[in-house]
Order: structure tokens, then sequence, then C-alpha cells
């Protein structure tokens, strides 16, 4: 797709001044810079939990926590890095580059857009506060997992879990309002000659994530309701005594819990269809297998979900359809994944920090799939079920996957938003250290998940004790490398070498029309897209 | 897409509405699906059998044909939910039946606390897709059972199996879990939680 740009004015950058501009931003820009802070920030609060997980399970024993403290941890490091480091980050890259890869100057509903930030900090403080509670000897906070399954959540769950619940609201509405925000900005403000097909792979990955958001969500909002009403008005939803069973919740929750797995990643697979075309210096390899690919996922995505419920007891048809559905979305995976292989293959290619987190991805994201399609098949999942074999999964897929991405998307995308370049040795040592300090955390998960280690321990046999070890000290290697991630990019915001518009020599798209740093207000006149 | 031109000033005010208004009713009815999945959660289960529900009384059906060339093993298991302070046992283990044969057997509760009790028996039978062809007439689980302080009774089921249970099957598992009446378990289970969550 190549942009004739007819004209591009930026001449008025008055940006408001003090607190106001933040608090009151209608700015894409500005909203998706908060949205990236809180997720940066969000990501050392649930990274020092991990480090707290972790430096429990260093030695077999208990020697730092309480369990009942390393059940809090458990669940709110779950909780925070699910909804608030990886759905918050991509939202930020949405409000980012959306309006400015489709040419329009901003969101279709800025205000909306200022208040579905803004629930956030408050969703936040709320679920924080009930730790900070914990710690004053008040109460425990959630402590059932980030997957709060009834009973546990419901009948015994400590009194914090009203705050968790209405959290969960606050959290809800904003990713609601921001996934119809940006539909609406996608479909109707996209500028004159941009038909959907040429739009960039990231914002169709978008469009469709904003439609699975707008779908589950509510199912999700759904399900903390009906946990309220059983807790507090005397419902019996999830209670057997009552007529109610608690193994529906895990079907309404894994309905919900299904496609928020994907909407954690979709966004992951636009990032890398931006940066790898760029550094190979090639055009994506087959755009609209690319998007129907992204569609068959997002489709396939509503009717797995009792795949996290194969040990239920389950008949056994049931189990049959699950597990060849969800064999079913490896085959649009597998597309995509042979795409930016292909588009790699005979290019010109350069290997800056994006490019070195863009392919990281496709390795580790790629390993991470291939433990899930081990988990589908429904006899073996009875062995890896609830066992660490199961966080390894995730944890690849997410971790070293959908956080890669971002990270990915940061270093492409900060000369634009900024003008300057970011050190590029601190890049590149920040994702080796990440890599290597990620792999040792997380494979051998694999290896004690198999040997049968349980999810969700504080203490454990000594025959795991070794992989546990190696485990942790993976966890403090990765976890002190985003401190070089961080002083990257607070530095890259203070100065350094001046960034060209282009940025990046195999850079293609309208956002790179713009000047860098993007004004304030651009594309306030429509681009003409030929 | 022609009919909403993208306009020289960016926002089509009309088509955001629009847009906007069906994505709220994909939303709102999507909150909705999520509790209208009790309802079909049940339904699903009856239909299905799935879940070893077994359905409400049946009236017997006087015509019904006693398979004599079949012998069904049916077994018989009692447990209470954890805040239910009753003793519950069945009088028999197992019974052998022919299918299509109306069979009598009982279970006793027995309340040894000091004050009066309400229960509600629940079922299951497994496997869950025998579940179905488990067709109870008489049952104290239709309705709940009060015990008072130190009272103890005997528990009856009539049932049949249906003949057309499929073929592999001839053992089945009949389970009930005694509970508390909710408008009396939601006190104690309560402050079960409390109890539990005291020591933090």
């Amino acid at each position: 797709m190549s942009a004739v740009i007819e004209e591009h004015h930026d001449h008025h950058d008055h940006k408001p001044t003090g607190i106001g501009r933040w608090l009151f931003s209608t700015n894409h820009k500005d909203i998706g810079t908060m949205y990236l802070w809180f997720s940066f920030i969000m990501f050392f609060v649930g990274g020092s939990m991990a480090l707290i997980i972790r430096a429990e399970l260093f030695q077999p024993g208990l020697q730092l926590v309480e369990p009942e403290f390393f059940n809090q941890m458990t669940t709110l490091h779950g909780l925070i890095m699910v909804f608030g480091v990886i759905m918050p980050g991509f939202v930020g890259l949405a409000n980012w580059m959306v309006p400015m890869m489709i040419g329009a100057p901003d969101m279709a509903l800025p205000r909306m857009n200022n208040w579905s930030f803004w629930l956030l900090p408050g969703a936040f403080g709320l679920l924080i506060a009930s730790l900070i509670m914990s710690l004053m000897g008040l109460g425990s906070a959630p402590n059932f997992g980030w997957t709060f399954y009834a009973p546990l959540s419901t009948t015994y769950g400590p009194a914090s879990t009203d705050y968790f619940i209405f959290s969960v609201h606050m959290m809800g509405i904003s990713s609601i309002m921001g996934a119809i925000n940006i539909i609406a900005t996608i479909m109707n403000m996209r500028a004159p000659g941009m038909s959907y097909m040429k739009m960039p792979i990231f914002v169709w990955t978008w469009f469709i994530t904003a439609y699975l958001l707008i779908a589950v969500m509510p199912v999700l909002a759904g399900v903390v309701t009906m946990m309220l009403m059983d807790r507090n008005f005397g419902t019996s939803f999830f209670n057997a005594a009552g007529g109610g069973d608690p193994v529906m919740f895990q079907h309404v929750f894994w309905f919900f819990g299904h496609p928020e797995v994907y909407i954690m990643i979709l966004p992951a697979f636009g990032v890398v269809s931006q940066i790898v075309p760029t550094f190979a210096r090639k055009k994506i390899f087959g755009y609209s297998s690319m998007v129907y690919a992204t569609a068959s996922i997002a489709f396939l995505s509503f009717i797995v979900w009792a795949h996290h419920m194969f040990t239920t007891g389950m008949p056994v048809a049931g189990e049959l359809f699950f597990m060849y559905a969800t064999m079913l979305i490896a085959i649009p995976t597998g597309v995509k994944v042979f795409n930016w292989v292909s588009t790699m293959w005979r290019g010109s290619m350069t290997f800056e920090t994006p490019m070195l987190f863009a392919i990281g991805f496709i390795f580790l994201f790629t390993i991470g799939g291939f433990t899930g399609l081990m988990m589908c098949i429904a006899p073996a999942d009875f062995q890896y079920h609830d066992t660490y074999f199961i966080v390894a999964h995730f944890h690849y897929v997410l971790a070293t996957g959908a956080a890669f991405s971002i990270m990915a998307a940061v270093y492409f995308w900060i000369p634009k938003w900024t003008g300057n370049m970011y050190d590029e040795k601190l890049g590149k040592l920040h994702f080796w250290l990440t890599a290597i300090g990620g792999n040792i955390l997380f494979f051998p998960m694999h290896f004690l998940g198999l040997a049968g280690m349980p999810r969700r321990i504080p203490d454990y046999s000594l025959q795991f004790a070794e992989f546990n070890a190696m485990a942790t000290v993976g966890a403090f290697i990765f976890g002190f490398s985003q401190l070089i991630f961080l002083y990257n990019v607070i530095k890259t915001i203070r100065g350094g070498e001046k960034a060209t518009d282009r940025v990046w020599e195999g850079a293609d798209g309208l956002e790179w029309t713009l000047p860098s740093p993007a004004p304030f207000h651009s594309f306030t006149t429509p681009p003409t897209v030929k | 897409m022609s009919s909403h031109p993208n306009n020289v000033d960016g926002l089509n005010k009309n088509s955001n509405t629009r847009v906007i208004a069906r994505l709220m009713i994909i939303v709102v009815g999507m909150f909705g699906f999520g509790f209208a999945m009790v309802p079909l959660y049940d339904v699903f289960c009856d239909v299905t059998g799935i879940n070893g529900k077994t359905g409400d009384k049946v009236t017997l059906d006087e015509n019904l044909q006693v398979d004599t060339s079949r012998i069904i093993e049916v077994e018989f298991i009692a447990s209470l939910n954890e805040s239910m302070p009753w003793k519950f046992k069945p009088l028999q283990h197992s019974v052998k039946v022919h299918p299509g044969e109306p069979t009598r057997i009982a279970y006793v509760a027995a309340n040894k606390t000091d004050h009066a009790i309400t229960g509600q028996a629940v079922p299951s039978v497994s496997p869950g897709r025998a579940a179905v062809y488990f067709q109870k007439t008489e049952c104290f689980c239709f309705t709940e059972q009060k015990l008072e302080a130190g009272e103890e009774r005997e528990m009856p089921v009539i049932f049949v199996v249906d003949p057309e249970l499929p073929d592999d099957v001839s053992q089945l598992a009949l389970s009930y879990t005694f509970f508390i009446k909710p408008s009396g378990a939601s006190e104690d289970t309560a402050s079960l939680a409390h109890n539990s969550n005291q020591e933090i």
C-alpha cells in the first residue's frame, strides 16, 4: 500500500498545559501515552509480585511468605498482568497508532476515550487497596487465582472479593468503551481511498480484537455480577445447595476467558506484521490471508472454551468436540507464522531492536503455541492440567509473546512519538537479557509440569528443587533487565539522536509521512490514499 | 461504505451514532447472554442428560414392558454438604433390577443436633448419559425434608429404569447429596467463610 499525501498541515501544535492536559485530555496521542505509562508501571508492580513468588519458590520449604499471602501474590500477579499490563498496553498502542495509520485526526469519541483511560487507575487503585489492607492485617486480598472459580471466590472468598468484583466491572467498562471507540474510528474515519483491504494489518487486528472485546467483556461483567449476587444477595448461581452449579461458573468464565486470551494476542500479531516487513524491506507476504486468518482465529475462539475444563467430568462427546475445534485454530495461526517467515525470505534484513523482539516473538510464541496444541489433546491434558506445564505454556505466549510484541512496538514507534532515536546498544542489551532470562525462567517449567508439580503452590516436593531454582534465577535476570528498558525509554523521551519522518528505511504507511515527533494534532485534513 | 462519505471534516456524526448504537446493543445483548446462560445450561443438561440430572417426577406407564433379559445393577451413594450436620446413608448398597420394573429403595437420614433442620437432597446419576433413562416416580428429593431435633426418618425412592437404556450400560450409580436449605445455608456458610478467614 502506498500513500500519496496531498497536504499535511500541522500548523497549530498548541498543547494544553498543566495537570489538566492529562486529566481532561481528548487527544489520542496523550491518552495513548497515559495508557502506555500505566501499563509500564503495572508491569513493574505485577513483576515485583512475580519476583516474590519466585523468591519463595527458589528453594523447597516456606521461607519468605505465608501461604495465604503467596496465594494473594499469584492472584494479583495474574490479574495485574492480564488486565493492567497487556490489555492497556495494546490499547495504548491502538490509541497512538490507529488514527495515524488510517489518516484520521483522532478517535471517533475523544471524550469517552478519556474516561476509558481514567477508569483504569481507579479500578487498579481499588484492587491494590485490597492488597494494602491485607498487608495491614485487615483481611486477605483476593487469593483465589486470577480465574476466581466459585465456590472458592463466592462462598469462601475474603471480604475484599467485593472490591475485586467492582474493580473488574470498572476495567470491563473501560475495555468495552475503548473497543466501541476503535470500531467506530476504523469504520467511519478512514482517509478517502483507504478501503478495508488497504488498511495496515495492525489496524485489522485491532478491528477484530475490538469486536471480540465487545462480545465477551459483558459476559465477564455478567459472571462477576452473579458472584456479587451469590455473595451478598442470597442467590445461588454457583451454589448447588440452591440449585446452582459451580461448573457453570467455569463455563461462563471461560466463555469470556478464551476469547480474552485471543484479545491479548491478536494485536501482538498486528505489531509483528508491521515490524517484520519494515526490517525485511519487503511487503507482508499474503496480506489477505493474514486478514482472513485473523478473522478465523477470532471466530474459532468462541467455540473452544471448554478446553480449559477437560478435567471437570465432561462427557466424551464434549471432550472430542472441544478438542477438534481447538486443533482447528492451529491452522490459521500457522498461516500467520508461515507468512511472517515468508516475508523475511529473500528480504533485505537488518536486526535493529524492534526486529529482534519481533523475531523473538515469532520463535517463542510458536513454542507456546506448540504446547497449547499438546494441551488440546483432551486425554493428554489430564496430565498437564493445573501443573506447571500450563504455566509454561501461557507465559511463553503472553510474556515472550504478547509482552515481547509490546516492547517491539515501543522501540519501533518511539522515534515517531518522541522525535528521538532510542539507544540501540541498550535496546539490544535489553533484548538479549530479556530473551535469555525469559527462557531460563519459563522453559524449566515444562519439565516441572511434566514431572507433576502442581501450580499455585507455595511449597513443593524435593524432586522439583533444581528446576525451580533455575527458574528463579531466570526470573531475576528477566525482571531486572526491564530496568534497562525503563532507562532507555526515559532517556529517549528526554533526548537523543533526532529521528527523521520515515525513521526506518523500510517503513511504509501513513504514520511515517508525519513529522517525528508527530504533531499534537495530525491529519486534521485527511490525506488521500491512492 | 459509499453512502457515508468520509468527508473532509473527518467526523461523520450520523455514521458514528449508528455504529455506536449497534455496538451498544451487542454489549447489552452479551451481558444478557451471560445471565441467559444460567437457564440455557439447565435446558442443555435436561435435554442431553449430561451432568447427571435426572429430571422431575415421572408418572408410571402401566404398559411399560419389563425387560427380563437384562439385569441392571443400581448402586446407592449418600453424601452430605459440608455444612449439613445430619447422618445420611442408604439402607442397601445396591439392587439388581430389570429395565421397566418399578423398584422401591430407601435411604435413612438422622438429625442428631438439638434443633430442627430442613434439608434438600440433590440427585445425580452416573454415567451422565444414562441419567435420562433413570426415572423416579417417588423421591424424597422432590421436596424439602424437615427433621426435628433428634429425629430419624426413612426416605424412600421408587424408580424405574427405562428399557431404552443403551445396551452398553449395565451399572448405574444413584447419588444424593443433602444440603441445608438455602435460607439456613446462607447463614451457616457465611459464618463458615467468616470463620475460615479469621486467621489471616
